[in-house]
């Protein structure tokens, strides 16, 4: 795995340093979360169990945070390197094909991680947002909602002979996702057809697994949405693997 | 002196198109090869297929002993690669784009040496997507460079650069065989591959037309020197008197302007002494020595193509 470590510094480097991108991943959801809380507060209400806005919006923001990567940044930024030839470069020399797709998981889950950290101080500071979960067990859904998308990012890297097709397949996939899964309109106030068709959807398990978990609730009471997850995770990691080109 | 690249019957299709048609050469250490031919002759699938980036439909490829297909990274770890197509992100700098390439390898070069070697010293922190068309030419080279590798592979090195450019070019690629290194390159400027190599392969549609010094593939061709000069005395008669000398074969007039075609070393002077002897006057006297360019019109019967 010679380059690696310099890979990931490059790719981080080269990832702060592209101005939409990287409004969208750190200050896209803190906010909205801003403009939300001026609107609601956070006024616990019987309708999100006694729990307000702010409360039930950061863990539905942070699955917000990983699609906006997962599904639109990272396919654009590989099907547009390798439309490039940026990936045929790196093929002619001794880097193991492996340390390219690890320097992309790990510089998207950094960045991820970053506008995850931004959200919660926005939402503690303003809102004195509450949290009565477990941190180990969060990060853990964190890691299994990130990777899974992730992994169907690439999947959609993977199949797209183009960037522009990769960044049309990713948006048509990721906003109705957003609209519907509860990541940025509470599932709550989703009407009941809606709810019905997003359990369909894998962010919609994502938002499921986070709020639950960043409520207090156990593994046990969301077993079906991460079993979903990994499910996305394995399957859409060995189609990549099957259907990745580097040219 | 060991081979460097060893290929037999090399071939490969796309579809139905054969673009390499089962062509065998070698290439020895410490030498500057050569591929050249007009676009589309099988140059950049013969010089890929070698690097270990396509798969041959058939033949052997050896590359300092290795399998190319079998034994990739292991290759990869010795050989330095310019391709004819590949970019690098737009806001990559320079210096990074060294510095990310110099870690893929066990011993690399210094990255600020070789930037300053290749005039490249201030740009280090000039993002690609500034660079103009030899500059970032001149940091492929570079990135082909830092690994310190054994063999040099530089497909269409000078493609779209200017005739300055392409000299200085010319002067680096000599400066990289002098610390010992095999080049393998390809291009379709003949001037190029006769004057910066050792041995040149001539191809076309898929196949070895000729293979040798450039100097012993203009001499099998026997071919004629020209002297070109403007005379406006030059009656019949002076023309008969050039006919008449020995080493000339053939003489032309269009206008005032005579061309004199014919072989051997003397032949300048035995034009301008005839015109002398017969008391004409002339002027733009130049010559025109056989070059590559006339052993592909004669090997292919047509110009190269650009």
């Amino acid at each position: 795995m010679r380059g690696l470590p310099q890979l990931i510094l490059t790719q981080a480097k080269l990832y702060l340093r592209e101005p939409i991108a990287t409004f969208f991943t750190i200050f896209y959801a803190p906010l909205t979360l801003i403009l939300f809380g001026s609107i609601y507060g956070n006024e616990p209400t019987p309708m999100f169990g006694n729990r307000g806005t702010i409360d039930i919006g950061v863990p539905a923001y942070i699955a917000l945070i990983i699609v906006t990567v997962g599904l639109i940044g990272l396919p654009i930024t590989v099907a547009a390197e390798r439309e490039k030839g940026i990936l045929r470069r790196y093929r002619a020399t001794p880097l193991h094909p492996l340390a390219y797709l690890l320097s992309e998981v790990v510089t998207y889950f950094a960045m991820t991680l970053l506008g995850v950290f931004l959200l919660i101080l926005v939402g503690r500071l303003g809102w004195n947002l509450r949290f009565e979960g477990n941190v180990l067990s969060v990060l853990g859904g964190f890691v299994l909602a990130t990777l899974s998308t992730f992994a169907f990012g690439f999947l959609v890297a993977s199949l797209s002979p183009t960037a522009r097709l990769a960044q049309t397949v990713g948006m048509v996939l990721a906003f109705p996702m957003m609209f519907i899964s509860g990541a940025t309109i509470p599932w709550e106030i989703l009407p009941g057809g809606v709810q019905r068709v997003a359990e369909f959807v894998p962010l919609t398990h994502a938002v499921r697994l986070l709020r639950k978990l960043w409520a207090g609730g156990s593994w046990g009471e969301v077993w079906v949405s991460a079993v979903v997850l990994a499910g996305v995770l394995v399957v859409c990691t060995a189609l990549s693997a099957r259907f990745f080109r580097w040219e | 002196m060991g081979v460097a690249i060893a290929v037999q019957e090399l071939r490969k299709n796309y579809g139905a198109l054969c673009a390499v048609d089962g062509i065998s050469f070698q290439v020895d250490e410490g030498e500057i090869f050569g591929m050249v031919g007009p676009n589309g002759a099988g140059k950049t699938t013969t010089i890929e297929c070698v690097e270990g980036l396509r798969r041959p439909d058939g033949g052997e490829v050896r590359v300092l002993g290795l399998d190319p297909q079998r034994d990739g990274r292991a290759l990869r770890r010795i050989i330095g690669v310019q391709l004819q197509e590949c970019a690098l992100p737009d806001r990559l700098r320079v210096g990074e784009a060294l510095a990310l390439f110099a870690s893929f390898y066990e011993n690399p070069l210094p990255p600020r040496t070789l930037l300053e070697e290749l005039g490249l010293a201030d740009k280090v922190r000039t993002p690609f997507a500034q660079l103009s068309g030899g500059q970032k030419q001149r940091l492929f080279i570079a990135l082909a460079l830092v690994g310190n590798p054994r063999i040099v592979f530089l497909d269409e090195l000078t493609t779209g650069l200017d005739p300055q450019a392409r000299r200085a070019m010319w002067g680096l690629v000599q400066q990289v065989r002098e610390r010992g290194k095999t080049v393998f390159l390809t291009t379709h400027y003949m001037e190029e591959a006769e004057r910066l190599c050792d041995r040149v392969l001539i191809i076309d549609h898929g196949r070895i037309l000729a293979l040798d010094t450039p100097e012993n593939l203009i001499r099998s061709l026997g071919a004629e020197s020209r002297v070109v000069l403007t005379c406006q005395g030059a009656t019949d008669q002076v023309l008969e008197a050039l006919r008449a000398q020995a080493g000339v074969t053939r003489v032309e007039r269009s206008g005032e302007q005579v061309i004199v075609y014919g072989r051997g070393e003397g032949l300048v002077a035995t034009v301008v002494n005839t015109l002398n002897a017969a008391g004409r006057p002339f002027r733009d006297l130049r010559t025109e020595q056989p070059n590559l360019e006339d052993v592909f019109l004669t090997l292919t019967g047509r110009e190269m193509r650009d």
